[in-house]
């Protein structure tokens, strides 16, 4: 009878509970070694068709930010270097959520109490949550190497992939662990461990911008940030083109320390309580707070202070850049139509194609918050207090308008706040062009129409299938984000791509502010809407 | 008399679940009606059903003189709800709760909001996180008899109230039946809905099986009687309306149906009665009677 004791029946039943979910993490995201491996094949069939676009990448930040240092011109770390990063990205996701959900989800419903109660120890909880998310990783590492394998490329690489991948995601699922002993709720624990693996995302992007290209013109040598990076750790592993194995150490050392601290963190605590004790409120209300309106701004407040921060942050990074951008486009202009074409735009002006990757991004960041948003209605409605607040003077179009105003309005100024901040920072490291934080703001805002049709598919699902609404519209983000913003990297069909609302959004300020698309976007935003709204009016509350 | 909820023939179905299968429920004006069920039963449904919250498959359901589905907002101003389980949101304080549920509502009164925290001894300015189950329910009580409102529908509003607050409960409930309001509780709590119910409804799989005030119901039942008489008795278990008699010589005690009464004393008196004890029904054993089957299905 230890610490660990029921911790093997734990894992059954978070097992059971995830029989659906993970699979549908492990197989979504083993999917893009296909999708990638034919769109390399058709693409870039020789080494001197590889060799001559990554002479291009290496000089494309934006390339760089999202892809990574490419370490080689043969097909298989051709391969690495479209969608290594990604499937580290997605791996760090699934682990987070899975330790997330079977520890503090477990304690904030009371349902920890009951299962400690039983024969269960003290550690068995959060073992169960860690040995279920790292063997998931490691069926998805292995998944990956077999199907890279099946593919004709050389083992050792694709092992060395698939254990890169699966050793980031087990990093955080240590994070995650962490995170999930701070806080007292879920929502705040899934925040925190998703800005993790953004910031290591974001970081490793920062040290292969920063990096130096070598001698042959096309591979590079990161710069130090990357080794601060989890993910940068997965492509540091250089597979196919050296294979350095001894960088496994690093995720493995890093993940015991955090495991370390989280079963330090939770002897130090109590049950259902997180390391920051409640403290006590107002015993009145606040006139701001008597409406509905002011009842959704209270609830979803918290979460547009985390998007803005993180928004700002990094468009003042990608501000911070620009110098950078321009120096490196001045001293080789040959390159210029290529990257043009694999950025999008026209090549007219490459500072302004660089600008336009990172809108894009901005917009897929406010459709995951505006999606995120939307959620909380359902939420509300599924274990909290929306039947109470229903039963009251409050309809039902009130109460939800009111949660769709501020997670539109939030979206619009979480895209005005990154575009100028992303314009400030780069006026101020003394870009050459100078006084854009105008015309950023505005091309950020440009992404809003994209953001809404997420907002209004989120609005109709929860309105005509509430049970389904949570999964579908992260599924239609998720394809919305594949289909649109990589669906060239993954040599999708133009017709593919249409469905997602990003390929519709004009690349300002590469391209020039149609209303067409903004306007049909806008319009197709408020016909889901509606239909979202009038479809919850007429069913039932669903518990 | 006017009827403050009038419900016939209700049906609700969740996909094969019947959960309401023909339901009546009658509350006049200015009562306190009792609304029992085992678990399951379909209470909560009907309660979902008559606040807008549920649309009903089929039947006719009328409250305070509106659609409870179309008119819901402008009838949701003339009540307040106090759910068996009640959720609130975790980060704000239970005042801040408790004005918001006003607010919502349509205003609320503030000294008879300072006075009822006084009297269930909540603390306001707690995070509702921080509550206990008992705690929340104070919230939700509170906040719903600050209302000035003309219905109460009030779902178990006592499960996790200790027996002192219980007891400020009720005289709660008193005041607003006092002042000509409606009250509808479900409960589970018979000695609750004895002391506080004119009429009682009691309901099973979705069906009405009884309803009527306490007194028109124990006429449906049995009593229990104990007797001693001077000479032995005999001839008892062939009486009409006589149950699980237990006679020895001179004694006997039985449980006899109520309208068999007057004819099985009559014949008693044949043995000379010298003492008599007779109890009446309770509740609990009103509802176990209808219920009591379904509990032996059970242990069979």
């Amino acid at each position: 009878m230890g610490a660990f004791t029921g911790t093997g029946r734990l894992v059954r039943l978070a097992i059971r509970r995830d029989r659906l979910q993970l699979p549908l993490w492990i197989a979504g995201t083993s999917v893009f070694v296909p999708i990638v491996v034919a769109s390399v094949r058709d693409r870039y069939p020789t080494e001197a068709d590889r060799i001559e676009i990554l002479r291009s990448a290496v000089e494309s930040p934006a390339l760089l930010l999202f892809r990574m240092a490419p370490t080689g011109a043969s097909e298989a770390a051709m391969i690495m270097f479209s969608f290594l990063t990604y499937v580290a990205l997605f791996a760090g996701l699934m682990s987070t959520l899975a330790v997330v959900r079977h520890t503090r989800q477990n304690e904030e419903t009371g349902r920890s109490e009951m299962v400690g109660a039983t024969v269960v120890g003290r550690h068995a909880g959060l073992t169960a949550a860690l040995v279920v998310a790292a063997g998931a990783n490691l069926v998805l590492g292995g998944l990956i190497a077999l199907l890279l394998v099946g593919y004709g490329q050389p083992a050792a690489g694709s092992i060395g992939a698939g254990a890169g991948i699966a050793a980031a995601g087990i990093v955080f699922a240590g994070a995650a662990a962490i995170a999930a002993q701070i806080t007292q709720t879920s929502r705040a624990a899934n925040g925190i461990a998703a800005a993790v693996v953004g910031v290591a995302f974001l970081v490793r992007g920062l040290g292969d911008v920063l990096g130096e290209v070598r001698p042959d013109g096309y591979t590079m040598v990161s710069a130090w940030p990357t080794w601060l990076s989890p993910i940068g750790w997965v492509t540091e592993m250089r597979q196919y083109e050296g294979d350095r194995w001894w960088v496994l150490v690093l995720p493995v050392v890093t993940f015991a320390a955090s495991v370390a601290v989280a079963f330090a963190l939770t002897t130090r605590r109590d049950v259902g309580m997180g390391m920051v004790p409640a403290r006590r409120g107002p015993a009145r209300a606040t006139a701001g707070l008597l409406s509905p309106l002011g009842l959704a701004w209270r609830l979803q407040r918290g979460t547009l202070l985390g998007w803005g921060v993180a928004m700002v942050a990094y468009g003042a990074t990608v501000g911070s850049l620009t110098k950078t951008v321009e120096d490196a486009l001045e001293e080789n202009q040959g390159t210029a139509d290529t990257i043009g074409k694999l950025a999008g735009g026209d090549s007219s002006n490459l500072l302004d194609t660089y600008y336009a990757a990172m809108m894009a991004f901005y917009g897929a960041m406010a459709a995951a918050y505006v999606v995120q948003a939307l959620m909380r209605p359902r939420s509300e409605e599924a274990g909290g207090p929306a039947e109470a607040v229903l039963a009251t003077g409050t309809g039902r179009l009130t109460w939800l308008a009111s949660h769709i105003a501020v997670a539109v309005v939030g979206a619009a100024v979480l895209l005005a706040a990154s575009g100028a901040a992303t314009g400030l920072v780069a006026d101020l490291s003394g870009s050459d062009t100078g006084g854009q934080v105008g015309e950023l703001t505005g091309a950020a805002l440009v992404q809003l129409p994209a953001a809404l049709i997420l907002a209004g598919f989120a609005v109709a699902v929860f309105g005509v299938l509430p049970r389904l609404a949570v999964g579908l519209a992260w599924a239609a983000f998720a394809v919305s984000l594949i289909v649109g913003q990589l669906g060239e990297l993954l040599g999708l069909p133009q017709a593919v791509r249409d469905i997602s609302p990003f390929t519709h959004v004009p690349a300002v300020p590469a391209a020039s502010a149609t209303a067409g698309p903004l306007v049909a976007l806008t319009a197709i935003a408020l016909a889901l809407g509606a239909a979202g709204l009038a479809l919850f009016r007429r069913r039932d509350l669903v518990i | 008399m006017t009827s403050a909820i009038s419900v016939s023939g209700l049906v609700k179905t969740f996909g094969q679940t019947r959960a309401l299968d023909g339901l009546d429920l009658s509350v006049d004006t200015g009562e306190v009606h009792g609304f029992l069920g085992p678990n399951g039963s379909g209470k909560s449904t009907t309660i979902r059903v008559l606040l807008g919250l549920l649309r009903a498959d089929a039947g006719d359901v009328s409250l305070l003189g509106g659609h409870p589905w179309r008119d819901a907002v402008t009838l949701h101003r003339r009540l307040a709800y106090v759910p068996g389980d009640v959720n609130l949101w975790p980060n704000l304080t239970g005042g801040e709760a408790i004005d918001l549920f006003g607010a919502l509502r349509g205003g609320l009164d503030k000294r008879r909001r300072a006075e009822l925290i006084e009297r269930f001894q909540l603390d306001p300015s707690k995070k509702a996180r921080t509550y206990s189950k008992g705690n929340r329910q104070k919230v939700a009580v509170v906040a719903a008899f600050a209302s000035d409102v003309e219905l109460y529908i009030l779902d178990e509003p006592t499960s996790g109230l200790d027996p002192l607050m219980e007891a400020v409960f009720q005289e709660c409930v008193r005041e607003v039946k006092h002042e000509g309001r409606t009250v509808l509780l479900s409960s589970h709590i018979f000695s609750e809905v004895e002391a506080l119910c004119d009429r009682v409804s009691i309901i099973r799989q979705g069906k009405t099986v009884e309803a009527g005030t306490l007194t028109e119901l124990r006429h449906l039942t049995r009593t229990s009687i104990s007797v001693e008489t001077t000479h032995p008795i005999n001839g008892l278990h062939e009486q009409s309306g006589v149950h699980d008699a237990q006679v020895d010589g001179n004694r006997a005690k039985f449980d006899v149906d109520s309208h068999e009464l007057d004819h099985v004393l009559r014949y008693l008196t044949r043995f000379e009665v010298r003492t008599l004890t007779s109890a009446p029904p309770s509740l609990e054993e009103l509802f176990m009677r209808h219920y009591g089957d379904e509990l032996q299905e059970a242990t069979v």
